[in-house]
């Protein structure tokens, strides 16, 4: 009973006040969500938010404390190990067994799901190639570099190949070449219609990959929406980032009233959010007010961030 | 539904046959470091020519099970087995059970996938019991090779060195998950040592006072010393039962304990 | 001199944190043997016939005690020089750290044989005492085995640490004691004469460092030693040949280390 497979537009992830204590400490606050097939979705937030505790209670290795949660139609708390034996995971700290190499980590990991050593071998060297870790596939993991560990750890999450993938914190703690590899690598898998969850406190990253997400902030889930949408409910068109002298900035009270929209003002720099950033940053300089440097870009995620929360995604 | 629940509902379980994978990927890993294995076995061999033969010369005979003489070297031969099994049992245990559990995240990531914390208690557990076998079925030919085997009955003393690996071991993994630093191994070191050299291994228990005689008799490793060494000699009676009961207990209660402490730690 | 001492502190101070681990392998360790196999065992062998002849007329646990103080040295240097100066080169890196100020190979090599001596006079001093109360002392020249067993440890202790110099990872660690302190331990007439030994075996025990070592002890120990004073001088001489050899070892596998990173 418990193995029959959801109906096709059925949400692959369904949750309704979901919620996570840690003792006293709500990691997760009575948080409503749906997934659904061959989406990419993700939890948006800084550190902190409860993106990892709603990781684990999806990934059916964290029992919730309250409200409803099924996966893939299922019950975690009922149906742990079925549910884990169709999810990929890779969690945020890569759990690679140091102990054995890059090629037997994968074929091994197949084998806890019950696959034979003949499968587990070919799947291997097929995402190895994926994985662009072909030539070190009888090396020992611990000298691999951060990119490559975040590789393998991935190809190692899609061995069973998994109905959901679940991806926390893909890229944090790479450079940025090793970060578009990896984005490339998530890509050809969501083009391949797997459904991606992930977690993410990096805004160019959710904008790459996401076709949905929530922003989380202090246990809640504060909006919803692709990112275009929320870009487009929450912030303008573009915004002029302005940069004025040391003690200018605390003097500027009131004076950039009505320029824009909205006017942020944050310890560093101003924020104005207008469709039109260019003429916003003009009108500054006809006030007579003269910014050190003036930069005017694309809204993204980062301005939602900030006009939910008031604060900046990373600290 | 709460967080109690959880372990009705099968996670808790004892065990699967998912535990072999555990099993296997040690063979995985043993395959390299397979010198480690095999520096295993010489140990008790040491012991036995140097304590057994060597010294063995100096004493003759003592009074084995029964109260019959026996050589000195058929008297610690039995009980270098005994704690070959323990010593072997409590280095899978301890050292590299922790290892796995806090350095390497291996039972982290074996938790996303069907396995369960049962599953990774059992498969340890089964795995230190294959080496340790390994090592009994050695040290018995060897035994049989230098004329130490004198009765049909050391045939059972190979499931019973398991047994003592068995006690021991999950004894071992139950006390390893309390564990936080290594510095704490320090402690298990206080144990074994003791156990070792003071459980009637390499002298009979009538050197001591009858008030340590009691205590030294209470110990677990005395349990599989006796059990051992009544096999060897074929000296059998019902009080090799009390021994057998009690080792399986410690095993049986070791497992218990650190499968629920696994749920704990790894299901959070 | 005081570069070199610097090095001795930094050792002293990482000795506090794992004062209770080495309190335990090099004090308890032995006292246990010396009850268990000196004092149980001990009144077995006492009791048969053949033992008061091979022992020429000693207790079990007089001619045991000097053995264990020979082996524990031995022991406690294998230890000191194997983990500790991996971690010096390989974990914590800290001796290439040293090696950016004006300490040079040497006096990290030096002052780590010196941290280990410094060591090894510690536990042979508490196992002295040891002996004395259990009244396995025959001589008042036991106070000299003290510098004995602190010899026999050195001599280990220097090729050892160069060994550990050359190595990345502790996986070797585990033959060294495997396959060489454990059966040195046990066959280097610490438990048992040597004359026990199979005769073809015998000449091989006088490649063991570890049986000059225990002779030289026990000669000490028993007062013997005059019996034979020659036969003390080669022990010393092995000894410290090996000490000094093993040193100079050292000092090209440390540098070489430090040189390469």
């Amino acid at each position: 009973m418990p193995d029959l497979p959801p109906p096709p537009d059925a949400a692959l992830i369904r949750a309704r006040g979901l919620t996570k204590r840690f003792g006293s400490f709500t990691a997760v606050d009575a948080i409503d969500f749906d997934v659904a097939h061959g989406e990419s979705f993700g939890f948006l937030g800084p550190n902190g938010a409860g993106k990892t505790s709603t990781m684990r209670m999806i990934g059916a290795v964290s029992p919730r404390s309250d409200g409803e949660l099924s996966v893939l139609g299922l019950d975690p708390e009922l149906a742990g190990p079925s549910i884990r034996a169709r999810l990929g995971v890779a969690p945020q700290q890569d759990t690679l067994d140091t102990e054995l190499t890059v090629r037997e980590n994968l074929v091994i990991y197949g084998r806890y799901f019950g696959l034979s050593r003949a499968e587990c071998g070919r799947r291997a060297d097929a995402l190895l190639e994926f994985a662009q870790l072909t030539e070190r596939a009888g090396d020992p993991v611990e000298p691999l570099s951060g990119g490559m560990k975040r590789r393998l750890t991935i190809a190692r999450a899609l061995i069973n190949e998994p109905d959901l993938l679940l991806l926390d914190e893909p890229t944090t703690g790479l450079d940025p070449q090793a970060r578009h590899l990896l984005w490339d690598r998530l890509y050809r898998l969501k083009q391949r219609g797997v459904t991606l969850v992930l977690t993410t406190h990096y805004m160019d990253e959710a904008e790459q990959l996401c076709d949905r997400l929530v922003v989380m902030d202090k246990a809640r889930i504060v909006a919803e929406g692709s990112p275009r949408e929320l870009i487009e409910r929450y912030s303008t068109r573009e915004v002029a980032e302005l940069r004025f002298p040391a003690g200018i900035q605390d003097s500027l009270d009131g004076q950039l009233d009505g320029l824009a929209e909205r006017v942020e003002l944050l310890p560093d720099r101003v924020l104005l959010y207008a469709d039109d950033g260019e003429a916003a940053a003009v009108a500054v300089h006809q006030r007579g007010l003269r910014p050190e440097t003036v930069l005017v870009r694309r809204s993204s995620l980062e301005d939602v961030f900030l006009r939910l929360t008031g604060r900046s995604l990373i600290e | 539904m709460t967080a109690s629940s959880l372990p009705l509902t099968g996670l808790f379980r004892l065990g699967s046959r998912r535990a072999r994978f555990l099993v296997e990927r040690n063979i995985y890993v043993y395959r390299r470091t397979w010198i480690v294995l095999f520096s295993g076995f010489f140990e008790p061999l040491f012991y036995l020519g140097s304590i057994g033969f060597g010294l063995g010369a100096l004493v003759g005979t003592v009074s084995g099970p029964g109260g019959q003489p026996i050589s000195y070297q058929l008297f610690v031969a039995p009980a270098l087995l005994a704690s070959a099994a323990m010593n072997g049992a409590i280095a899978e245990g301890t050292f590299n059970f922790f290892f796995k559990l806090r350095y390497n995240k291996t039972f982290d990531a074996i938790l996303s996938t069907p396995l369960s914390p049962g599953d990774v208690a059992v498969g340890e557990l089964v795995w230190a019991l294959i080496r340790g076998g390994i090592y009994a079925v050695a040290f018995i030919v060897v035994m049989a090779i230098l004329g130490l085997v004198v009765s049909p009955w050391v045939i059972l003393a190979v499931p019973a060195a398991l047994l003592i690996g068995f006690a021991f071991g999950g004894v071992a993994m139950a006390a390893t998950s309390f564990m936080r630093t290594w510095q704490d191994f320090d402690l298990i070191q206080l144990v074994i040592l003791p156990l070792f050299l003071f459980s009637g291994t390499f002298y009979p228990l009538d050197a001591y006072p009858e008030a340590l005689r009691v205590v030294v008799q209470l110990t677990p490793l005395y349990q599989g010393v006796d059990l051992l060494r009544s096999l060897v000699v074929g000296h059998l009676d019902g009080s090799l039962l009390v021994h057998v009961v009690y080792l399986a207990a410690m095993g049986v209660g070791g497992l218990l304990v650190v499968s629920r402490r696994l749920d704990k730690l790894l299901l959070k | 001199m005081t570069v070199m001492s610097r090095v001795v502190e930094l050792r002293a101070m990482q000795y506090r944190r794992t004062f209770r681990a080495s309190l335990f392998s090099s004090f308890l360790n032995p006292v246990l043997f010396l009850l268990a196999m000196g004092v149980g065992l001990g009144t077995y062998v006492d009791r048969s016939g053949s033992a008061t002849q091979a022992l020429g007329g000693l207790s079990y646990l007089q001619f045991l005690a000097p053995g264990l103080l020979a082996a524990t040295a031995m022991q406690a240097a294998a230890f000191e020089s194997t983990f500790p100066i991996m971690a010096g080169l390989t974990w914590q890196k800290v001796f290439h750290a040293m090696y950016a100020t004006p300490i040079g190979p040497r006096d990290i090599v030096l002052g780590n044989l010196a941290w280990i001596a410094l060591r090894l006079t510690m536990i042979a001093a508490i196992f002295t005492i040891v002996m004395t109360l259990f009244g396995a002392a025959a001589s008042p020249l036991i106070l000299l085995a003290i510098p004995a067993a602190v010899l026999t440890g050195m001599a280990f202790a220097t090729p050892i640490a160069a060994f550990s110099a050359t190595q990345r990872t502790p996986e070797k660690f585990n033959a060294v004691f495997r396959f060489g302190i454990t059966p040195l331990f046990l066959f280097s007439g610490t438990f048992f004469p040597i004359s026990n030994l199979p005769a073809a075996i015998q000449p091989i025990a006088w490649f063991s460092p570890l049986w000059h070592g225990v002779e030289l002890s026990r000669a000490l120990a028993l007062g013997t030693i005059g019996a034979n004073p020659l036969l003390a001088i080669v022990h010393v001489v092995v000894l410290a040949a090996i000490a000094i050899g093993g040193a100079a070892w050292a000092f090209r596998t440390v540098e070489r280390r430090l040189v390469r990173g």
